[in-house]
């Protein structure tokens, strides 16, 4: 079985998101980066596929500029068999269409069995890349998995669907599965996994040879939300913010 | 036909979202084409036999008498093909984000999903919702999907509209999968859609050991206790206490919402509380652009003492 895993390498939910002064994108050289939480789940679910099949090669693939190579090697470390990193020069491309083109264009003389993705990127949030690669390979789709069963040449999905209700889908392989978040337990890399991953291959694609797509949208403009709402708050020690809390809830809130 | 809106069934009735997609057409302005595929096409047209529309379309063949990504990417595709819309508009559901993508790919039309606003440009949120921007699409087609409550469905002008079916070409082999029915796993141990008080924890809260102390600030206040997604993925509490859109949609009176960011995911689970205190230690944390109390401090620090001062 041979595995691909789509990890994309996000600023952190604790990072400073500055916005550039073109306000086209934020500055990503204040950034922190992370890989993309759902991507974390997607890994572990192709090393338990791997594992309990007892066979077959996981590879990690991501684009960005140089710094995604660090999420690559983390996947490598927790037991992944290699890397692919599409390079891409400047800013990040944020038109998934395009993206997807450039995916599929490395991806097609692999013949993976499975591609798996995270189903929402926490920077431009599409929450499509992994589908559209799927179509473009012809292979059959899922989203939103939490849980997944091979029955080779079948692999059954349990999708998530709204408000707490759940979905089995049967797909014929080759698939593309994009996974929610929560359906395993990510594994911690070993230090010797660690170690092993400094030898492993990460093949590099030069942004020239894959980013040969027009264009189908793009970001204009980044921008921080503006509220509507009148907002209270509340701010200081915590001992004086304790009292003004137990205020607002007797005499304002009325619930105590 | 300027737009084409495409409906979806929720089990047996017009779903919320479609009604707002249908709300955004409206202000969009054109001639508005809405889609209903499957063996309730009929059903969802009537329900919009009243709504300001040009006509419904309605789509039924035995490969899509229920959803199928595979089959309903293929019917949106050709209908597509056939009436060329400059603008295919659809709520952002869970059912639009596993087919939506397929038709974009099929007919390399731009899918820009989870539109929140149409005032000045397309704008989505980015960055877990800490930012916003605008977007535009290159081609002259394109799909835009709108996020819950983008629109208000009792916005919807009435009107009439006529009705006529669209016969697709389907073949049996491009249906590569099988879905079954649909089902809820066991049932809650609490009612939170009920509760007056819902104390909610997030990831601020760092670590399992520290949730007692939500419990112990819950028990004197009479509080259920809620979650953000990622504790409940972390098997820190279960996931009947998950709120948002994978999981309950509640309104209490008081929600405090403990380390939660405030991702669109979880708020549309909880915005329609009657009073928000958010406690963050992040002061630009989204969670306080709908709170109507903003607490900057460490979770961590006031939880105790909060409890403290509640019993003495
Ligand atoms: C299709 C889909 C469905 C989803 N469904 C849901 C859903 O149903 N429910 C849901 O909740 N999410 C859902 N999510 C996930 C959602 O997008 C967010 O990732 C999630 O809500 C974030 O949870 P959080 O706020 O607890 O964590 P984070 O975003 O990590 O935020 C933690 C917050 O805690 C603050 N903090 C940290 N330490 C402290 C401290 N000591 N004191 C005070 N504050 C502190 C930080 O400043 C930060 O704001 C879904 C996502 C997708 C794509
Ligand atoms: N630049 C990228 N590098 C690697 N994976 C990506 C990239 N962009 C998107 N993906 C994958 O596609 C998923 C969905 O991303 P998106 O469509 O941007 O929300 C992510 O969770 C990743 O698995």
């Amino acid at each position: 079985m041979k595995i691909a895993v789509l990890v994309k390498q996000v600023p952190g939910s604790e990072s400073v998101l500055p916005i550039l002064g073109d306000t086209t994108w934020i500055d990503e050289a204040q950034a922190t980066f992370v890989m993309n939480p759902p991507d974390n789940f997607a890994i572990e679910e192709a090393l338990l596929i791997k594992e309990k099949i007892g066979e077959g090669e996981v590879v990690i693939i991501s684009m960005g500029p140089s710094r995604v190579q660090k999420v690559i090697r983390e996947g490598l470390a927790k037991g992944a068999d290699r890397g692919i990193h599409l390079e891409e020069d400047g800013t990040i491309e944020t038109d998934p269409l395009s993206n997807a083109k450039s995916f599929t264009s490395v991806l097609k003389e692999e013949n993976f069995d499975l591609v798996l993705s995270g189903l929402q990127s926490d920077d431009t949030g599409m929450g499509q890349t992994g589908v559209l690669i799927g179509e473009m390979l012809g292979m059959s789709t899922a989203t939103l998995a939490m849980e997944v069963e091979i029955q080779s040449p079948t692999i059954r999905v349990k999708r998530e669907l709204e408000s707490g209700w759940f979905q089995w889908v049967k797909l014929k392989m080759p698939s593309a599965i994009s996974i929610q978040s929560g359906l395993n337990t990510p594994r911690y890399p070993s230090l010797k996994g660690i170690m092993g991953a400094k030898r492993k291959e990460i093949k590099v694609v030069p942004a020239s040879d894959h980013q040969t797509h027009s264009k189908s949208q793009s970001i204009d403009k980044v921008f921080v939300p503006q509220t509507s709402k009148q907002t209270v708050v509340i701010e200081g020690d915590a001992d004086s913010v304790v009292s003004k809390i137990v205020n607002i809830l007797k005499s304002d809130i009325k619930v105590i | 036909m300027d737009i084409l809106v495409v409906l979806e069934d929720n089990r047996g009735s017009l779903h919320r979202m479609s009604k707002e997609a249908i709300v955004g057409a409206q202000k969009m302005g054109g001639s508005i084409s809405v889609l209903a595929i499957g063996n309730n096409a009929n059903g969802l047209a009537n329900e919009l036999s009243n709504i300001d529309i040009s006509e419904v379309i309605t789509v039924n063949h035995d490969l899509v008498s229920t959803y199928s990504a595979d089959g309903y990417s293929e019917v949106v595709k050709q209908v597509i093909e056939a009436e060329s819309p400059s603008t295919i508009l659809i709520g952002h559901s869970y059912q639009t984000r596993d087919y939506i993508p397929r038709v974009s790919t099929k007919l390399d039309i731009p899918f820009i999903p989870d539109i929140i606003s149409m005032e000045n440009g397309l704008v989505k949120q980015i960055l877990n919702s800490k930012l916003n921007a605008t977007i535009s699409a290159a081609t002259d087609q394109k799909i835009l999907s709108f996020q819950s409550s983008a629109f208000s469905e009792e916005a919807m002008m009435p009107g009439n509209c006529s009705s006529r079916s669209f016969n697709v070409d389907l073949d049996s082999s491009l249906v590569r999968s099988e879905s079954e029915d649909p089902f809820q796993e066991a049932a809650a141990d609490v009612d939170l859609e009920s509760a007056e008080l819902i104390i909610s924890v997030g990831r601020g809260i760092e670590k399992e050991d520290n949730i007692p102390i939500v419990f112990e600030l819950a028990k004197v206040m009479g509080a259920e206790v809620g979650a953000s997604r990622p504790v409940v993925d972390s098997g820190w509490l279960p996931s009947f206490r998950q709120i948002g859109s994978s999981g309950q949609t509640v309104s209490p009176k008081l929600y405090l919402a403990l380390g939660i960011s405030g991702a669109i995911q979880h708020v549309v689970g909880m915005k329609g509380s009657k009073n928000i205190l958010a406690i963050n230690k992040d002061a630009d944390a989204p969670i306080f652009e709908i709170a109507d109390y903003a607490v900057i401090g460490d979770v961590l620090e006031i939880i105790p003492k909060l409890t403290e001062t509640l019993k003495g």
